[in-house]
């Protein structure tokens, strides 16, 4: 099956499932509340949004002198940063450091590039044990899913839910709080930091002018990861490499707020190396792989390079009205929603990837909210552009556009279409078919009313009216 | 417009010309091109959008009864000429064309248009109207000055529809269940009548009202203002 043909069986599948729709709606109601709330401490939000598009805008515009200068000054500071064109390559880059270092267990906190890559089934089939210490992460990797937001990974399932799965997957007893739940995977993971050989991150952003890497996050675990191992990898896309230290400032705010309504993340965590001769703790090595995988081919397109302006904060996911209704499983892709829709076509390929650009009602709420000001909608009608032009959609779209094209510059012709098709519902209506399997129009009609076509148009009341 | 919803048109009309306003309407006009251009097919849409450059090319002001096809013309117009002859021209044409709305409470600074209106009415924020065009307030603004109409406000006010051009016809699961949440509020709230500046927005929602065999009606905006 095609990825177009699934998206759409999923999709609808989902559309119709009313609890599903009712889980995301308060989700995603209770995440617009916070997000109003903290928005309203800034003094002026959208001069936020202006800075940090120009901030993101100077990162991407010259983005090989900025990854240089991290690399060379993280190098210095005695991290080792490694350079993957693909994913393939990340992952033998990571195989070959578990290899060296005898590593049989890795913890994970949250990373979608390690999504991206796949990179926990390699691991297992290489014998690895990969262990997410994220919660959402691990909610999720103990029901073998994939993570249903980018940054909120199991928002689709309830305390009722997780409360089974734990109960299914870690045996304790059914009709747990909050609470309970939480100190379970806290138990589980404790154990899981001492004895895992390597620690893998993401990283939220790097920075160019320290060659540090920078990470975000509520619950601790990546801390842990990145600091109890006796090796720290972090993986991130090129895209996620800012100047300046100061430029923090701005970013961490900005998405802690787009993110989760938060003002800052609980933890926010600068790495500068591995552990000193003098410090008592750290990972003897640093690694820092910088991924490519098809970023350098969404940066040499000048009118779409803004899409690698993204810091992943998940807030076009929880505008979108389509998110809000499909949910994220249905996208099949490592990044859901309206940036997903934009950047997967890119890096995964137009012909098979161009259904989700059409997969938008446009309305805009996606770059409304953004917090770098990306304009989502745009690009999803350059996707559609581009699919076109590389004569992706079909000759039977086609004809029909140029033929519409055709009738729309020939006052003529467009009355003699517009008759026949007052005729046509005429005809429909009459032999009942409106609605039905045999409706032309039944992909509009079978679950909406169409409105009925007046028998007299707009042309000609102003004819009859200046006789 | 001229063949589905003429009584918009002609309420336009009589609106504008009853604030003193001459009214023309070029007779070889057809469309924006917005769906083409929506739908991938930039050159189809741009041969069209050419036309209609031409057909307004002479136009002192020209009103639209639509925040779609107004953002089409204001603001993707950029894209679509970006690059070639037509490009002043279009945004020339931009520059003197407003949403109906926006027209009477930003352009005339007009509040109350005289008209009546009995009954609940519920305001749908069409998302070009609200997101292309910030208009917000100002059909709020007119609709209150209504005599005898008593304007609700919905939950998911600035939800999309889910109509989206032909979006509602290659996924017309997911175009419905946007809908359903739509029409959803609506009812929640209680109106008799759901208002809009975007008749394709009024399709979408009354077609699925109408399915449901709901009592709340559709109109568009300049029905009312027209309504005396």
């Amino acid at each position: 099956m095609t990825h177009a043909c699934q998206f759409i069986r999923d999709s609808a599948t989902k559309a119709a499932d009313l609890r599903h729709r009712a889980v995301l709606q308060k989700a995603t109601g209770t995440y617009a509340t916070k997000v109003q709330d903290t928005k309203s401490l800034f003094i002026d939000w959208s001069y936020g949004r202006e800075l940090a598009r120009q901030r993101k805008w100077e990162a991407v515009n010259d983005l090989a002198f900025h990854l240089e200068e991290f690399d060379l000054r993280a190098t210095a500071r005695g991290m080792t940063v490694h350079w993957a064109e693909n994913a393939a390559e990340a992952r033998e880059i990571i195989l070959g450091l578990c290899k060296r270092h005898g590593v049989r267990k890795v913890v994970k906190s949250k990373s979608m590039v390690t999504e991206e890559i796949h990179l926990n089934d390699f691991l297992e089939e290489n014998g690895v044990i990969p262990v997410e210490s994220d919660l959402g992460e691990y909610i999720v990797q103990l029901r073998h899913e994939h993570p249903y937001h980018i940054v909120t990974p199991v928002m689709h399932l309830t305390k009722e839910d997780i409360d089974l799965t734990f109960h299914e997957k870690l045996g304790t007893p059914t009709g747990s709080t909050a609470e309970d739940l939480t100190l379970t995977a806290r138990r589980v993971l404790r154990n899981e930091y001492l004895t895992a050989d390597m620690g893998i991150t993401g990283a939220n952003f790097i920075i160019a002018e320290t060659g540090m890497v920078c990470l975000t996050e509520n619950e601790g675990n990546a801390r842990l990861s990145s600091s109890m191992p006796r090796v720290h990898l972090a993986i991130c896309g090129i895209e996620k490499v800012l100047p300046r230290l100061d430029d923090l400032a701005l970013f961490l705010p900005m998405l802690a707020v787009s993110g989760t309504g938060q003002q800052l993340t609980c933890y926010n965590t600068m790495i500068g190396g591995p552990r000193q001769t003098t410090e008592v703790d750290g990972p003897d090595e640093v690694h820092v792989i910088l991924l490519d995988n098809g970023r350098t081919e969404l940066l040499a397109d000048a009118e779409q390079r803004e899409a690698l302006h993204c810091i992943r904060c998940g807030a076009c996911l929880n505008a979108c009205p389509v998110f809000k209704n499909i949910g994220g499983h249905a996208y099949g892709t490592t990044y859901q929603g309206p940036i997903g829709s934009v950047i997967t076509p890119h890096l995964r390929g137009l012909e098979e990837w161009k259904h989700l650009s059409y997969a938008s009602s446009l309305c805009g709420g996606c770059a409304e909210v953004c917090p770098v000001h990306i304009e989502l909608h745009h690009h999803l009608l350059r996707n559609r552009r581009n699919a076109v032009q590389t004569n992706g959609s079909g000759w039977l779209e086609q004809i029909s556009f140029q033929l519409w094209s055709f009738a729309m510059r020939n006052t003529t012709i467009y009355r003699v279409c517009a008759l026949l098709s007052r005729f046509g519902q005429g005809i429909s209506r009459r032999l009942g078919i409106e609605g039905t399997a045999l409706d032309p129009l039944q992909r509009w009609s079978k679950t909406r009313a169409l409105p009925e076509i007046p028998a007299r148009s707009f042309h000609d009341w102003w004819h009859e009216r200046n006789q | 417009m001229d063949q589905l919803f003429p009584n918009v048109a002609i309420s336009v009309v009589k609106v504008l010309e009853g604030l003193g306003h001459q009214v023309d309407y070029p007779e070889g006009q057809t469309c924006c091109g917005q769906p083409a251009f929506n739908s991938g097919y930039w050159k189809e849409a741009r041969d069209v959008a050419a036309r209609f450059l031409d057909v307004f090319a002479d136009a002192e002001t020209i009103v639209c009864p639509s925040g779609s096809c107004t953002t089409m013309i204001r603001e993707f117009y950029f894209d679509l000429f970006r690059d070639t002859a037509d490009f002043k021209a279009s945004a020339g044409v931009a520059a003197k064309t407003f949403e109906f709305t926006e027209f009477l409470a930003r352009k005339l600074n007009v509040v109350d248009l005289g008209a009546r209106f009995p009954g609940r009415v519920v305001w749908h924020d069409a998302c070009h109207g609200l997101r292309g065009l910030c208009l917000k307030e100002e059909p709020r603004r007119l609709l209150r000055a209504v005599r005898g109409l008593d304007l609700l406000e919905m939950k998911e006010s600035e939800t999309c529809c889910g109509f989206g051009g032909t979006f509602s016809i290659k996924f017309p699961n997911i175009s419905t269940a946007m809908d359903d949440v739509k029409v959803g509020s609506i009812e929640e709230c209680g109106a008799d009548y759901v208002a809009s500046a975007d008749s394709s927005c009024l399709m979408q929602i009354g077609g699925l009202l109408e399915k449901r065999g709901s009592k709340v009606k559709t109109i568009h905006i300049a029905e009312i203002l027209a309504s005396r």
